[in-house]
């Protein structure tokens, strides 16, 4: 049991704390608890702090929306967190559709249709050219254009606000990461994770990975949401600099031989390599 | 010119093209939703929202309005509402604007979509300045125009007397009995929607309506006679207004009615 608990404790920890960050907001809206108000698009924290998501912001600058100080403030603060920790640490530890496809990609794994080929190969890249249609869209329709679909945003007001038909948005995604595309959205398509990733590059926590303890198992590959930023497995000792990694450690749980390991990593040494 | 032998280059435009009809699909299909959610719909805003195009782009759907209305007036939008996805909304009928002298709803906004400027009059902040919609009757289907003493409206009007009042009129059916005839004063009206959620008929005959929908401007085509002010508006318009001559104007109309031989012709 201890080491069931052991073998999932990043993977425990992040449902825990995507759970309490709902439940938080949850709480406020039905029963008024003063923690936090407002949901992952803005929000105010302990009625002082304020968060909003830059994505958003930045849609709403394309729109032609005057930006409110408090917006400005929130993003300015989101921006410090994610530019340090990581902008995609909001996908694996906070975002409500994580928990939809990592459900889906477990079931892919233990169906064991994960590995062949899917007929539609999509690009990882793709989420780069939303993020760029998304901004077009929003300066042409004059509203912020991701916002009216994203899934992430249906997901968190969802549960804190009401579903309506919103919840045919969340199973279409959880089946089209079932069967048609491993890591479909959040690995493929999702501007909000590629706009973070692109916010967290030089983020200081990152995974490091130890060519000497590795034994070639494979293991990691097979749980990664984004495989590409494993490259180095096996090959050199090295920083995991890509961008797209979602800080989300299951490529430390599945490493039985330690090979992988959180630690603190100045910018300077990122850019040297 | 050579005929394309590069391989590399061909799959290389191959995938864009590919991508571009991907793209172009997925496109259609996203602004056909936009232009559908920009599309004004009969959706009653809360107080002090800006005018709804910029309000579509300004709001972040962030829902502390939602959180801060004490009475669970407001709520947002879900897909399947007609309101663009995730912004607040309320709908009177069935649970009306309270106008909370606090306004914790516009307070709370941390956009500028619920501006408090706009509940400002002359320097003085009220929830009075509302103008979130303006209430229609009915004629047809309204009570106390149809002669019975109704006044529900009225009485659930928090600005009873000023933005309704009761007209009474002589009601010539009976020659004995009295119409007590709500009327909107369009000025003073919010939009609060109080008299919608009291109004006693199956549907109901009083109606918040948003103000591009209804309100009290008539256009600044028409000149009201017997205003000064809008008397003033004549005096810099051209008088010499002069048409092209074609065959059908080159008379006067005068000398056409007066020339019975020209029109007998």
């Amino acid at each position: 049991m201890s080491n069931f608990l052991f073998k999932n404790r990043f993977f425990l920890s992040r449902r825990a704390v995507q759970l309490l960050v709902l439940s938080v907001y949850f709480l406020a809206n039905a029963y008024g608890l003063g923690i936090v108000s407002g949901n992952l698009s803005s929000s105010v924290v302990f009625g002082t702090i304020p968060l909003s998501d830059p994505f958003t912001a930045l849609q709403m600058f394309f729109a032609g929306a005057v930006i409110s100080a408090d917006i400005l403030a929130g993003v300015l603060v989101v921006l410090f967190f994610y530019g340090v920790i990581g902008g995609r640490f909001f996908c694996s530890w906070v975002c409500p559709v994580n928990i939809v496809t990592e459900s889906a990609a477990s079931i892919r794994r233990w169906l064991d249709f994960g590995e062949k080929e899917s007929p539609l190969s999509l690009s990882r890249n793709i989420r780069y050219w939303i993020i760029a249609i998304s901004l077009g869209l929003s300066f042409i329709f004059s509203l912020a254009a991701f916002e009216m679909i994203s899934p992430i945003g249906i997901a968190h007001r969802g549960i804190i606000f009401g579903f309506g038909f919103g919840w045919f948005f969340i199973i279409a995604i959880f089946v089209f990461d079932l069967f048609s595309q491993k890591y479909g959205w959040c690995g493929h398509i999702c501007p909000l994770g590629g706009f973070n990733a692109l916010i967290g590059k030089y983020s200081l926590i990152k995974v490091v990975h130890d060519k000497d303890k590795c034994i070639l198992s494979m293991e990691c590959f097979k749980v990664c949401p984004e495989v590409e930023v494993l490259n180095m497995v096996g090959k050199k000792s090295h920083i995991v600099t890509g961008a797209e990694c979602i800080k989300c450690a299951r490529c430390i749980e599945a490493c039985d031989s330690g090979a992988f390991q959180v630690s603190i990593v100045g910018i300077a040494k990122q850019l040297r390599g | 010119m050579d005929k394309i032998t590069s391989l590399g280059r061909r799959l290389f435009l191959q995938k864009i093209m590919q991508g571009v009809g991907y793209s172009a699909l997925g496109i259609v299909a996203w602004s056909a939703f936009l232009s559908k959610s920009q599309a004004k719909s009969l959706t009653l805003r809360p107080p002090g929202a800006i005018l709804e195009n910029e309000f579509i782009s300004t709001c972040m759907r962030c829902g502390m309005c939602v959180q801060a209305c004490p009475f669970d007036v407001l709520q947002l939008a879900t897909i399947s509402d007609s309101a663009p996805i995730g912004t607040p909304y309320f709908i009177p009928r069935t649970n009306a604007c309270r106008l909370c002298l606090d306004i914790p709803c516009a307070s709370a906004c941390p956009t500028d979509a619920l501006d408090l400027k706009r509940l400002t009059l002359n320097d003085t902040l009220s929830i009075n300045n509302a103008k979130m919609g303006l209430a229609t009757i009915n004629t047809q289907s309204c009570l106390a125009y149809l002669g019975l003493q109704c006044t529900m409206c009225i009485r659930a009007c928090p600005l009873a007397d000023i933005a309704i009042v009761q007209h009474s009129e002589r009601n010539p059916r009976t020659g004995m009995h009295a119409f007590l005839k709500p009327v909107i004063n369009p000025d003073f009206c919010t939009g609060c929607g109080l008299c919608e959620q009291a109004c006693p008929t199956e549907i109901t005959s009083i109606k918040v309506l948003p103000l591009y929908i209804s309100q009290k401007n008539i256009g600044s085509h028409y000149i009201i006679g017997w205003k000064k002010e809008d008397e003033v508006r004549l005096k810099n318009t051209p008088t010499d207004v002069t048409m092209e001559k074609t065959k059908r104007n080159e008379r006067s109309a005068i000398d056409n009615v007066n020339d019975i031989e020209g029109i007998l012709k």
